[in-house]
Formats: structure tokens, sequence, C-alpha cells
């Protein structure tokens, strides 16, 4: 019944597909731009904080010592960067930018769904399951 | 040195690495890593986190200019980000397994990898033999504009081209980089998409294969802000600048330059990885 349905839906003329997929592809284009020039503000604004208050300090970066753990997860950057700790702000301005793919992988389902792509909604899915696991740290 | 010297080091160096990545096509990913760990003996796992980082913000900045053109093939690329997604989250949690240096050698064999498939031309396949029933099933076959109008393009060996794409995905995940060289091998080589389509649709999926493995690396604190924010800043100003004078530059011999600096670097990984010294 899929098969059918999807062997139909090929047989849509090549030209009103074509200009959905192109404007589907601007969307997700301009969707792009927007959350790097966002994420990339946030973080650079984060970062002139950083360096007027730690900007002499030395760092240490020839030992591997992870990263304090609220800089380590979703909520924890949040509230970070809510209590203006400048390098909560910049790690916020990191995660929008991971984000940002991932906002364009959940946009394509409602892509997919308009053209009534079903096969493409569940690989949409899957994909968009990946990266939500990978950004819980594993516990999804 | 400061945070403020380093920043600013770091930030010039990336914005080198970002534009001589966007003039040959190669990305700037891949010289990041070797930067932050060879000349500023970062440790490794901090160098691998903040150049995923850089790896978005490039792809989504080049996506964005890109997708107008109507070369990139949507189906195709998400797809082909099951395996690089599953991949890149298989390498992210091997990067926690594996020592550094064996991490180190692995991103030497990409390197010189990288730096062979540059001196190669590129070669654009045509469409004479019959393309694969699951292309045609999966909806894969699609037409890119030309000089002469659109031309139809079709699909072959999929089921390779998915096993290489994991295999992208695994190396992007255990080494911060796009893996443009192993995506090229599987779409232009396996799945024989004309070049163009290749390039575009595999810029589009750099970008989401590793934000799945930079969820993992921020999980585990492998970013740093303080590192990454001028790798991100650097490399993003770098490649839209280099889009900008792709036009006027001499491609050619940059390619040659740039293929033999990633060259050097691989060796230096290598030789880094087996003595300890990383």
């Amino acid at each position: 019944m899929e098969e059918k349905n999807f062997r139909n839906k090929s047989s849509v003329s090549p030209e009103s597909s074509k200009w959905t997929d192109l404007r589907v592809e601007i969307i997700i284009g301009n969707l792009l731009r927007i959350g790097v020039i966002i994420a990339a503000t946030v973080a650079f604004l984060g970062g002139v904080f950083f360096l007027i208050s730690h900007g002499i300090e030395k760092p240490n970066y020839h030992f591997f010592n992870s990263e304090p753990s609220p800089l380590r997860s979703v909520g924890g950057v949040i509230s970070e960067a809510i209590s203006l700790h400048s390098s909560g702000i910049i790690q916020l301005g990191l995660l929008l930018l991971i984000l940002t793919p991932i906002a364009r992988v959940a946009f394509s389902i409602f892509a997919f769904l308009e053209e009534k792509d079903h096969l493409y909604v569940i690989v949409t899915l899957i994909v968009l399951t990946f990266l939500l696991f990978s950004l819980s740290g594993g516990k999804l | 040195m400061n945070y403020l010297e380093l920043t600013l080091i770091i930030g010039g160096g990336s914005f080198v690495a970002g534009l001589l990545g966007a003039l040959t096509g190669l990305g700037g990913g891949v010289v990041i890593v070797p930067l932050l760990t060879l000349a500023l003996g970062v440790d490794l796992r901090y160098a691998i986190g903040a150049s995923l980082i850089a790896v978005i913000a490039t792809s989504s900045g080049a996506a964005a200019a890109y997708v107008k053109e109507g070369y990139s093939n949507i189906r195709i690329g998400m797809f082909l980000e099951i395996a690089t997604t599953l991949g890149a989250l298989g390498g992210a949690f091997l990067a926690g397994v594996l020592s550094t240096q064996v991490i180190a050698v692995i991103f030497g064999f990409v390197l010189i990898y990288s730096a062979y498939l540059s001196s190669k031309p590129k070669e654009d396949h045509s469409n004479d033999i019959q393309p694969d029933p699951l292309a045609v099933r999966l909806r894969m076959n699609s037409s890119y504009p030309t000089s002469e109008g659109m031309k139809q393009y079709t699909v072959h060996n999929v089921g390779t081209g998915f096993g290489l794409m994991g295999l992208a995905g695994v190396l992007s995940g255990l080494l911060g980089i796009g893996s443009g060289a192993v995506k090229v091998l599987a779409m232009d080589h396996a799945m024989r998409l004309p070049f163009k389509v290749s390039t575009t649709t595999s810029n589009f999926m750099i970008g989401v294969t590793a934000a799945a493995s930079a969820g993992v690396y921020l999980n585990r604190g492998y970013i740093d802000p303080g590192l990454a924010m001028p790798v991100m800043l650097g490399v993003l100003a770098g490649s839209l600048f280099g889009a900008r004078v792709l036009m006027a530059a001499q491609v050619k011999a940059l390619r040659i330059v740039f293929g033999i600096v990633i060259l050097v670097m691989g060796i230096e990984m290598i030789y880094n990885g087996l003595a300890g010294k990383i």
C-alpha cells in the first residue's frame, strides 16, 4: 500500500515538485543563515565580556581536564548564560550553532509532510532522533 | 601567553584556515586540529571539539548560498544523513575510548588521503549505465541547472554510498572534521553524481553530521568556550571572505600549496602520535 502511494507520488509532474523543492531549499538556506548570524553574534559578545574579565589570565589547554559541569549540558549552559557569566554566553552561542542544522532537519519534516512524501518524513525523523539523542548526552 | 593573545593568534590562524578552505574547496576544518595541537600544544580533545564547531559554522554559512543555486539534492542528503549521523555518534563514542595517540595517527592518514585527493582533477561522471533501482524507489534521481538548461542525472550504487557515508560519519565524529574527502569518494565515485551536485549536497550534510557528534562532545566537556569562540569566528569570517574573492584567485596554485601543507601536517600528526607527543 505504502509503495503504491509512493509510485503515484513520483508520477506527479516534475515541474510542480521541483518548484516546491526549490522553495523549501530557499527557506532552509535562510534558516541556516539566520541561525549562524545569531550564534556568531552571541558567541562574539560573550567573547568580548570574557576577554574583558579574563584577558590577562593564563589559560591551560595543554592538559585535558573536562569543562565544569554547568557548561556541559543544554540546561546548564542556558542557566549560566542567564546569570550573564561570560563563558556561559559563549557556550550559548556555540549551542545555538549546534541547534542550527538540527532546526533545519526538524523543518524538513514539515516540508516533506506538505509534499506528502511519507517515506522521507520517516527518514528525516530517524535523523532527528539521532541528533536529539546526541544533544541529550545519550539520555533520550 | 594570556587569553587575549591566544584568542588573537587562534582567531588569525582560523581565519587563514577558513579562507584557504573556501578557496580550495577542501574545507578549513581539516587544518584546525593540527594547527591547535602541533603549533599551540592544545590537548587533542579540546582541539577536536573546537574544530567541530568551526565545521558546523562554515557548512551552515555556505549552504545558505548554495541552496539557492538549485544544485543540492535534499533527498539524497537526508537519506545519507542516516548513515553519517549514526556514524558520527559511533565516532564520538570511539573518541572517548581510543587514546589520543591512536586518534592522532588516524588523523594523519586522513590528512594524507585528503592531500592526495586534492592533487587529482575532479572527474564528472556521465550517466551511461543503468541507475540503481533503489535510487528510483528513494526518488533520488533529479536534475540540475547547466549552461544548456536543466540536465537529468541518475544515482548509482546507493548501498556502497551509504556505507562509505557511515565511514565518513565515524571519521567526522572521531576527528572533528567534515570528512569532505570520504564524502567525495562516496558521492562522486560510488554514486556517480555530477560533482556540482555532490559538492553542494555534501556541504549541506556536513553541518548535520558535525552536530550529531558535537552534542556528545558538549556533554563530555570537550567544547571549551575560550578556545571554540575564536576558532568559530575566525573560520567563519575566513570562509565568507574566501567565497567573495573566489573568482579572482589563482585557485590551481593555491590547491597545490594547501595540499602540500595538509600532507606535511599529516606526516607530523602520525609522527607525534607514534612518538607519544600528543
